[in-house]
């Protein structure tokens, strides 16, 4: 535990005292914002935050990845990860405090949208369930994509090929429920795996989340591929010192 | 302290380690000596922990480096080749994360701190980020970080490279003054920094031991210099050239 809040602050601190975490809450906000107006958030004239979260999951695909990139192939390219693999931390614990830093940063951004909360409460009476859900939603989904980029950072010293993987890898498991991935499959596979593909894709979980229920199904949904991918993480690291 | 035994390594097809042997008791300062390629690192790699050996086995302060990697990890202090650290990080919060992280807390931190930063001589640069300095203060970041928790066992993986004459004296007396209670190994291709400093010498080549003995037996027998010895003994064979004309 001690070992994984060394780590956790140590990154923290990192993000804050680079441009890093300062380039990454601006580009977001901006983005974020940008994109909530062009979807018509006044003109739609309802107290909801859904115009701001339905571009999350897109937004997130690129801007994930990209902070993502540099947790593993960063210290391999430095080899500071020599010094932190043999300093009495376990892989475990680095993988975690790597991965709760960068969420925490992740967290800080979701946060600082918090003038578009102060504006529809202003402006209407919202319904506080989906707007609480839909920030959830959005915390955990950037979560599943900071663990598979987190994975794909450790299998390579490159970050722009890390980048890549976790864009695609993160990009096949979004879209797959969108219905032109769906009709392209429905002719190749057995209605069940259709189904259950289009059940699976982050798309639909989050949509479901943004309905303001809190279904554990997609809580779980969420928590499991976090921690399936931070455990591939770990091997990942445990095989290269065996390698 | 520690008893290396037939450590074995290969990356692929190439054996980095080849069956490597040895002890080195409390007092001893042992010097890791090879050529380039010899399996020196690799071998370090393995006794700290970063790397798991295929087989063979090792224990430090009577801990397995692989089965109770933690407990080695606590009390050995690892320089690693070209000292790694976090550049974006001034040499005194990256000191505090390395005391964080072996759990030196309260007054005890900010003592071993200072402690450290006096040995190595980095009071001028306690501010400033670790990737602006240059490489000699860079070395004497890392070699604080390995002393920091006061370790019964100390690896240093080239010590004094990168350092000018006057700074290679000042980690060679840090080392003398360090041997009487520690057990050190350090690895160097400096062969005056063997008889400065070392009572020990191990060379390998190819991944396996060569000599294991002191710096003077060896030069006694072999009759000559360290440096003399060392090429004698590790320096690839020349084909013999033919003569005649075809």
């Amino acid at each position: 535990m001690n070992g994984m809040l060394s780590v956790l602050k140590r990154e923290v601190k990192g993000y804050f005292t680079t441009p890093v975490a300062y380039v990454f809450l601006v580009i977001f906000l901006f983005f974020s914002s940008f994109l909530t107006f062009q979807n018509g958030f006044y003109e739609a004239r309802q107290a909801t935050l859904v115009a701001f979260f339905t571009n999350l999951p897109r937004l997130f695909l690129f801007l994930v990845p990209a902070i993502a990139m540099r947790l593993w192939a960063e210290e391999r390219r430095t080899n500071s990860i020599e010094l932190l693999l043999t300093l009495p931390i376990t892989v475990t614990q680095a993988v975690l405090g790597k991965f709760l830093a960068a969420w925490a940063v992740l967290g800080i951004a979701l946060a600082l949208t918090f003038p578009l909360v102060i504006t529809v409460a202003w402006l209407g009476a919202p319904d506080a369930g989906p707007i609480a859900t839909g920030y959830l939603a959005s915390l955990l989904l950037a979560g599943v994509y900071l663990a598979i980029g987190s994975f794909f950072s450790a299998l390579t010293r490159n970050q722009v090929v890390a980048f890549i993987l976790a864009v695609v890898a993160c990009g096949v498991f979004l879209f797959a429920g969108s219905p032109r991935a769906l009709n392209y499959v429905s002719g190749a596979l057995p209605m069940p795996l259709v189904g259950a593909m289009s059940a699976l894709s982050f798309q639909s979980q989050f949509e479901s989340l943004l309905r303001g229920v809190l279904g554990v199904g997609n809580l779980l949904f969420f928590v499991v591929l976090i921690a399936g991918s931070l455990w591939a993480n770990v091997v990942v690291l445990e095989e290269r010192r065996a390698a | 302290m520690m008893k290396v035994c037939d450590l074995r390594k290969r990356f692929g097809t190439i054996v980095a380690v080849d069956g490597i042997s040895f002890e080195v008791s409390r007092g001893d300062v042992l010097g890791f000596l090879g050529p380039n390629g010899a399996g020196k690192s690799t071998t370090m790699k393995m006794l700290s922990g970063f790397l798991r050996p295929d087989s063979g086995t090792a224990t430090i302060t009577g801990y397995d480096v692989v089965r109770q990697s933690l407990a080695v990890r606590q009390n050995l202090g690892y320089l690693a080749e070209n000292a790694p650290a976090y550049e974006e990080m001034t040499v005194d919060s990256f000191l505090r994360f390395v005391c964080d992280a072996r759990r030196i807390r309260g007054a005890g931190r900010q003592q071993a701190i200072d402690r450290v930063t006096q040995s190595c001589a980095l009071q001028a640069v306690m501010h400033q980020p670790i990737g602006t300095l240059s490489k000699g203060f860079r070395r004497r970041t890392g070699l604080a970080q390995a002393l920091i928790h006061n370790p019964p066992v100390l690896i240093m993986d080239e010590p004094t490279d990168g350092l000018d004459p006057n700074q290679k004296h000042e980690v060679h007396r840090l080392i003398r003054s360090l041997a009487k209670e520690k057990c050190i190994i350090l690895s160097t291709h400096i062969l005056e920094e063997v008889d400065a400093v070392c009572n020990r010498v191990v060379i390998i080549a190819r991944g396996k031991v060569l000599e294991n003995s002191t710096p003077e037996a060896l030069c006694k027998r072999e009759g000559g210099t360290l440096d003399e010895v060392f090429r004698k003994l590790t320096a690839p064979k020349r084909p013999a050239v033919k003569g005649g004309v075809a």
